[in-house]
């Protein structure tokens, strides 16, 4: 099957590769999907706590080129945005940006679920009240 | 904090070696390119010969009938069979429905009962799900974490009495993922004790390794040419026709051609190709086998020795001589593809399919879906050569470093944490 330009060039040039310290109260960790799915993205943001700026995004992601695509899209996107701009983004324009066909909807989704994930993660480290939990693995 | 900056990953910091042309084909139980000969077998009947094999009084048709007669003399050879016991077909998958619907028709009335395995072609699951909606029952057996049948399971799901009396048993010879050879020999044997039908469906066996219907106790067994290096559209049925005498119930109907059990036209340079693919394997097959193994051994043990996380699925004693399927735990099978695109091999994720399944054969030997969808299946065929496997095991050496790099798995089992042990989100 063939990939879109830009979910090569996702894949061959990853965005904000790497790990940043889930210790720290400033860092929020999502980390969904699951391995029988063939699908794990870890996203990581690291949030200002004066300006509640993202100022610093990391991925991980176990998956198909779209799914690493995706991921390293998110991390792209959140950062600079505040925690509220950041819920936002929506699966619908990671389809648009990266041209996913129909059977790459869910790396979308699963993106979003973990842009939601690490900022859900950020709000309870901070005692931020949150509506609705997102879905974060626990480890 | 770590970074990967940079990542390259499609293009190769390796210079290619003398002789490799780039995309590689390393697919061959996919397919077969059509070896040079087999073409200059075929070239008269697609350029001069044309006539119809079934035209009984005049030369165009004598001259069709003797490539076809020529065709099933060699196909008969490579396999201990005589060439009446030869019906040309389209293709292996029509030769399993041929076989099993035929079958299953023919001798419905001493039962209804078929024995198959979960690691089977879909040509055979497929046309036996169909076989189950007229009535009859089908017992799938599981394999063993190998990927071999017990024997013992097979001796327990024959009925021997009764209207669920089994009347066909239906097992490849060789898997077409994992390359894992059944103890044919044993099954065939066990089948004729009981007055059982036995069809192999040996589509990646014949050509590749010994196959004797005779010695294997096989009364129907599936060939395909583009499995041998033969051309696509087409493929033969081996019929018993002695000890015993099979019959079938014809499922293509229309002027009585192969005996009756398949009409229709003879495909003559499909056929001749395909008799031609036989002899050539006839003659070299030995010396390849050997030559593929130590390419496939190489292969391996490359991989091995460059990455931590790998395992090799299916039984490697029991074994086709250019097959390898080998995981590489914690990257997903399609990215690995996605990143040695200059590559043709096979994943054993299918996640493009909706249900986001990986592959049922590796599902069957018990691995785990995240171990099955990181898994690449080599097929090493007549063409390939050492400079090739070299270029292919650099290449995937490289991407699955990279991948790993990117995959969080990766760095928690590297921390120590048991994947296991977490509760993943569903979705």
């Amino acid at each position: 099957m063939a990939y879109s330009e830009k979910v090569v060039d996702h894949y061959e040039h990853p965005r904000n590769v790497g790990t940043l310290d889930k210790s720290s109260s400033e860092v929020g960790t999502g980390l969904v999907g699951a391995p029988e799915c063939g699908d794990v993205m870890r996203l990581q943001i690291k949030v200002n706590p004066e300006t509640q700026i993202i100022e610093d995004a990391k991925f991980k992601t176990f998956g198909c080129g779209s799914a690493i695509a995706s991921s390293s899209l998110a991390t792209e996107w959140v950062k600079g945005k505040t925690v509220a701009e950041a819920l936002t983004i929506s699966n619908t324009d990671i389809v648009k940006e990266l041209a996913l066909p129909p059977v790459k909807i869910h790396c979308s989704v699963l993106a979003e679920d973990a842009i939601r994930a690490a900022i859900g993660d950020w709000k309870h480290k901070n005692g931020v009240a949150e509506e609705a939990p997102a879905a974060v693995a626990a480890h | 904090m770590t970074e990967t900056p940079g990542l390259n990953i499609t293009q190769s910091h390796h210079t290619l070696p003398a002789g490799v042309k780039l995309p590689i084909y390393m697919d061959n139980h996919a397919t077969t390119p059509l070896d040079p000969r087999v073409l200059a077998a075929m070239m008269p009947y697609l350029t001069g010969i044309f006539g119809n094999a079934a035209s009984r009084n005049h030369s165009f048709g004598w001259e069709a009938e003797q490539g076809v007669e020529k065709a099933r003399e060699q196909i008969a050879r490579l396999i201990g069979a005589t060439s009446k016991e030869i019906i040309f077909t389209s293709g292996a998958t029509e030769s399993t429905n041929l076989a099993l619907k035929g079958v299953a028709e023919m001798y419905k009335e001493r039962g209804n009962h078929i024995i198959t395995q979960v690691t089977e072609h879909k040509a055979t699951l497929d046309t036996c799900k169909r076989l189950e909606k007229s009535g009859f029952r089908v017992t799938y057996l599981p394999v063993q974490a190998d990927g071999l049948i017990d024997l013992e399971d097979l001796k327990r799901a024959i009925v021997t009495e009764g209207p669920d009396k089994t009347i066909l048993v239906s097992i490849m010879y060789a898997n077409n993922e994992i390359g894992v050879i059944q103890p044919i020999q044993e099954i065939g044997k066990l089948c004729h004790e009981k007055g059982i039908i036995f069809h192999c469906d040996a589509v990646q066996a014949v050509g590749k390794i010994p196959v004797n219907v005779l010695t294997d106790n096989i009364d129907l067994m599936s060939i395909s040419g583009h499995k041998l290096y033969g051309p696509k559209g087409v493929g033969a049925l081996y019929v018993r026709r002695r000890n015993p005498r099979v019959q079938l119930a014809e499922q293509i109907n229309g002027g009585g051609h192969e005996r009756g059990m398949r009409s229709g036209t003879l495909n003559v340079p499909g056929i001749v190709g395909l008799g031609a693919a036989c002899e050539i394997c006839q003659n070299e097959m030995a010396a390849e086998a050997v030559r593929e193994q130590e390419l496939r051994d190489y292969l391996r043990a490359k991989l091995e020795n460059a990455l931590d996380y790998t395992q090799v699925n299916g039984n490697m004693e029991h074994h086709l001589p250019g097959n390898l399927n080998m995981s590489f735990i914690y990257v997903e099978g399609e990215s690995l593809l996605m990143g040695i695109n200059d590559i043709a091999v096979s994943s054993g994720s299918a996640c493009t399919s909706a249900t986001l399944e990986p592959s049922y054969v590796l599902k069957a030997l018990g691995l785990g879906d995240d171990v099955a969808h990181s898994s690449i299946r080599f097929g090493l065929g007549r063409f390939n050569t050492r400079a090739e496997v070299d270029y292919v095991a650099d290449k995937i050496i490289d991407v699955v470093q990279h991948l790993r790099e990117l995959s969080p798995l990766y760095e928690m089992v590297k921390e120590g944490i048991d994947l296991s042990k977490i509760e993943w989100a569903a979705h």
